[in-house]
């Protein structure tokens, strides 16, 4: 089997139990809603939730990324699952690109599911390309995902991983964060100076770091998991 | 290395306190500078050689390079806090306020997070070679966001001036500047090496005792 459909092979794992399992998805969406709708009663005007919807959006599918990671990993660690998964005749690599893809897909439906809110909740007008507001949506999650499924499976196996997670990665993701909320928000405003170029860069220059990274490095951790 | 380190210091300070002039435009505020600019310095060496550490750990699996990775990313947080404070300090009286979301603030503070998160993550696990072999591995990608630190007063409109050289800055402080970065590598140093030597010793002693030998007779 290529690495190509290895990889393809344990995406498709990772989703089918994904969906079978229906209720996480449900409580990821509405965990990333709930985020949401704490962010708007916390600000203090419409007009300012319009001019950071691009913020509140990735806020939201930040917490729920975490949330995402963790449960990834949550089949793994029941009955030694996690010591046959590093035993399959498969490489590292496609172990982790599988997973980070099905990570990355999972985090887009929530985030595909959340745009419509956002919209409606932070009254804006979508003044850009839509081609955009997705591009954006997309290499955000992929730059979610990558460091994510990476120490998703380090704090799966150490003590307080739910505080840890967090402590990890929420510092490490801060580009994705900036260049994803402020390239988001300069799109929903048609982007009049042309300056969401940049933070596209500034996305696909991390995206292609941390693909290409995490894949190097996740085989170190599945053996000494 | 540590007394030499520490009279380097102090005559460092003397010197940027006392014989160095007043800045043009900041006045003894700029004496603040004497202090920042090293700590900043070193404790990015700090993580670069943390870096190099995690690098040497993964190809040999040598004890001796996590201790080394231990002291470096302990002495770098140190630093970080450090030159945060004196930043902060710096800033109340040329920018007017205590803090601001400028690049390079968010990105130095974003990098102690970064650090504070691996030695969180060395307590979190028991097994010696496991907490190892996680230090060095969450230590390569943390390092990027030096990369990011360094880069960002160029890459983004940031307050935070640019990197000075030495054709832009009278010679008076050129050389009180680069005596007190000195000080601060040598006391780095020196502190590095001891916390890098506990780090060992505590490492040696969580090993199991050998079996014994057995006679063959």
């Amino acid at each position: 089997m290529s690495d190509f459909a290895q990889i393809i092979a344990i995406a498709k794992r990772e989703l089918y139990l994904e969906i079978r399992n229906r209720g996480r998805w449900a409580g990821l969406f509405f965990f990333a809603f709930a985020v949401l709708l704490m962010v708007a009663f916390a600000a203090p005007s419409t007009s300012v939730l319009r001019a950071n919807a691009g913020g509140v959006l990735w806020i939201g599918l930040l917490l729920a990324s975490t949330r995402s990671l963790d449960q990834s990993y949550a089949v793994e660690m029941e009955d030694g699952a996690l010591e046959g998964m590093v035993l399959w005749p498969v490489r590292p690599w496609s172990l982790y690109y599988g997973k980070a893809l099905s990570n990355t897909l999972t985090l887009l439906a929530v985030a595909f599911a959340l745009l419509p809110l956002v919209i409606g909740i932070c009254d804006v007008s979508v003044r850009g390309s839509l081609s955009d507001v997705v591009l954006f949506t997309a290499l955000g999650c992929a730059g979610l995902a990558a460091p994510g499924t990476l120490y998703g499976l380090i704090t799966a196996k150490a003590r307080g991983s739910s505080v840890l997670l967090p402590l990890l990665y929420f510092p490490l993701v801060v580009p994705v964060i900036l260049s994803a909320a402020r390239g988001t928000t300069l799109v929903f405003e048609g982007d009049p100076m042309g300056q969401s170029g940049s933070w596209l860069g500034l996305l696909w220059a991390f995206n292609a770091l941390h693909w290409s990274l995490s894949g190097l490095l996740y085989g170190r951790i599945a053996e000494d998991a | 290395m540590g007394a030499l380190g520490l009279l380097t210091l102090v005559l460092g300070q003397y010197m940027g306190l006392f014989w160095s002039p007043p800045e043009r435009m900041m006045g003894d505020v700029g004496r603040m500078l004497f202090t920042h600019v090293p700590a900043a310095w070193i404790s990015l060496l700090a993580y670069t050689a943390a870096f190099f550490g995690a690098l040497t750990y993964l190809f040999t699996s040598r004890r001796g390079a996590d201790a080394f990775i231990v002291g470096c990313i302990e002495v770098g947080v140190l630093l970080n806090v450090l030159l945060l404070i004196e930043g902060s300090l710096f800033a109340k009286p040329t920018w007017g306020v205590w803090w601001t979301w400028d690049p390079r603030l968010t990105l130095s503070a974003v990098m102690l997070l970064t650090f504070v998160g691996v030695l969180t993550l060395r307590r979190a696990v028991s097994d010696p070679d496991t907490r190892a072999s996680w230090t060095a591995i969450a230590s390569i990608p943390a390092y990027m966001t030096i990369i990011l630190t360094y880069y960002s007063v160029k890459w983004w409109k940031s307050l935070h001036q640019l990197q000075s050289s030495p054709e832009t800055v009278d010679v008076s402080m050129t050389l009180v500047l680069r005596l007190n970065a000195v000080a601060y590598l040598l006391l780095a140093i020196w502190l590095i090496a001891e916390r890098a030597r506990v780090a060992y010793r505590e490492a040696k002693a969580e090993m199991p005792p050998l079996p014994p030998v057995e006679k063959v007779t």
